[in-house]
């Protein structure tokens, strides 16, 4: 990473060009299974910034102390705490939230996205950059999270956020909601992305031949 | 689990109705990264089977041995990820020296498993479940082998997809999410079996 790259670049970078569930296509595990609503997916999504941001933090400034051999280890016991942070605080403040994502709550400990930006970013920057793209990728991973949720709960459900959008006379495509339609939407909205992409680096080259 | 019977069914409730990839959805990245050739995945699924199961020995007895009686409950997960991680350490130290046939067969794999969610999943489900020792331990080997099953059929369809005509767009992970998507479906008809 070059010094020149300013904060708001480091912070755009997670949530556009290195998007962890789109691009990178880190953290499946948890996009799949906890997106059958749109709540859902923001409460996890906002559970995995903050550990993002806490860990990035904490082991950007133990980055000189760790030992490069006992590193990894090291990245899992400061994820880990944070993570039994979060767990308790959503259990003490939101309960409903914490019965509906259950058992992922603990497992964002192993949410690759989580490790890889320590490894890749924290370990070897300044805190500040460090917690600006922990909130970037946490920000990337927010999104990628709430649009699934808001599709999976709007064609499996009539509804985005609870809130009922296409009428009582919808009948609801339950296979969406169902474990099936998790793959489904995924792999269908990673399709509708890369086209979009594609069709973006098309535009750019042409540009670039014209200016030629 | 008292008879046979009651065995074969959480067998069958284990590897079909509730399977760790779709249902669960426990396991999904390596279930998605190394599923691209038959051989590989066989020797995925089997590392994941043996990590899977000494874990949920261990995991148990350090729950219900050493964190309830301590009161330290809240330290499950940070306990448990270090106790795998040191398993995956120990299996790997060990299958080195006794067996370098099924190392160099489970390769890189071997410590990939540390990150696997299917592995603490199966501690966190097993502890939340309040299942007994030998429940905990069946539950480990089991949802494993469905683990193994699943990773093994999806090779099998991707080896046939990579010489499909695909769109452009879908190429790679969209298409293999869409085939899981059919796959899950499939695996739906279990439901209710048990």
């Amino acid at each position: 990473m070059s010094e020149k790259k300013s904060l708001g670049g480091v912070l755009l970078n997670g949530i556009v060009n290195e998007n962890p569930t789109f691009r990178l296509v880190l953290g499946t595990c948890p996009t799949l299974a906890v997106t059958s609503s749109a709540l859902n997916g923001l409460g996890m999504g906002a559970a995995a910034t903050f550990v993002l941001v806490c860990s990035n933090v904490a082991i950007s400034m133990l980055r000189k102390f760790i030992p490069d051999q006992v590193r990894i280890p090291a990245f899992i016991v400061v994820i880990c705490t944070f993570v039994t942070m979060v767990q308790l605080l959503m259990q003490a403040f939101v309960p409903s939230l914490y019965e509906s994502l259950g058992m992922f709550i603990p497992l964002i400990v192993v949410n690759c996205i989580i490790l890889a930006r320590a490894e890749a970013f924290a370990s070897k920057n300044s805190p500040l950059p460090s917690a600006f793209d922990g909130l970037g990728m946490g920000l990337g991973f927010t999104l990628a999270l709430t649009l699934m949720g808001s599709i999976r709960e709007l064609i499996g459900n009539g509804s985005v956020f609870g809130v009922n959008i296409l009428g009582a006379s919808y009948q609801p495509m339950l296979l969406i909601v169902l474990a099936s339609g998790g793959f489904l939407t995924f792999g269908l909205l990673l399709g509708t992305f890369n086209l979009i992409v594609k069709k973006i680096e098309k535009k750019k080259a042409a540009k670039e031949v014209q200016a030629a | 689990m008292s008879s046979v019977t009651d065995v074969l069914l959480f067998m069958v409730s284990c590897i079909l109705t509730n399977n760790f990839i779709f249902s669960r959805f426990l396991g999904c990245c390596p279930f998605l990264g190394v599923s691209s050739k038959v051989e590989t995945s066989v020797s995925m699924g089997l590392a994941v089977t043996f990590v899977m199961t000494i874990a949920s020995l261990f995991c148990w007895l350090i729950y219900n041995l050493l964190l309830v009686p301590l009161r330290l409950t809240y330290m499950s997960t940070i306990s448990f990820i270090l106790v795998i991680a040191a398993l995956v350490q120990f299996v790997e130290m060990f299958l080195k020296k006794s067996s370098p046939t099924l190392y160099s067969a489970l390769g890189i794999y071997l410590p990939l498993i540390t990150t696997n969610c299917a592995v603490l999943g199966v501690a966190t489900l097993n502890m939340n479940s309040g299942y007994g020792l030998l429940q905990a331990v069946l539950n480990g080997t089991f949802s494993a082998l469905g683990f193994l099953l699943a990773i093994v059929l999806m090779a099998g369809v991707r080896e046939r997809l990579e010489s499909s005509k695909i769109p452009a767009c879908m190429k790679g992970f969209p298409i293999t999410l869409v085939s899981a998507g059919l796959m899950a479906v499939a695996f739906m008809g279990f439901s209710g079996l048990v």
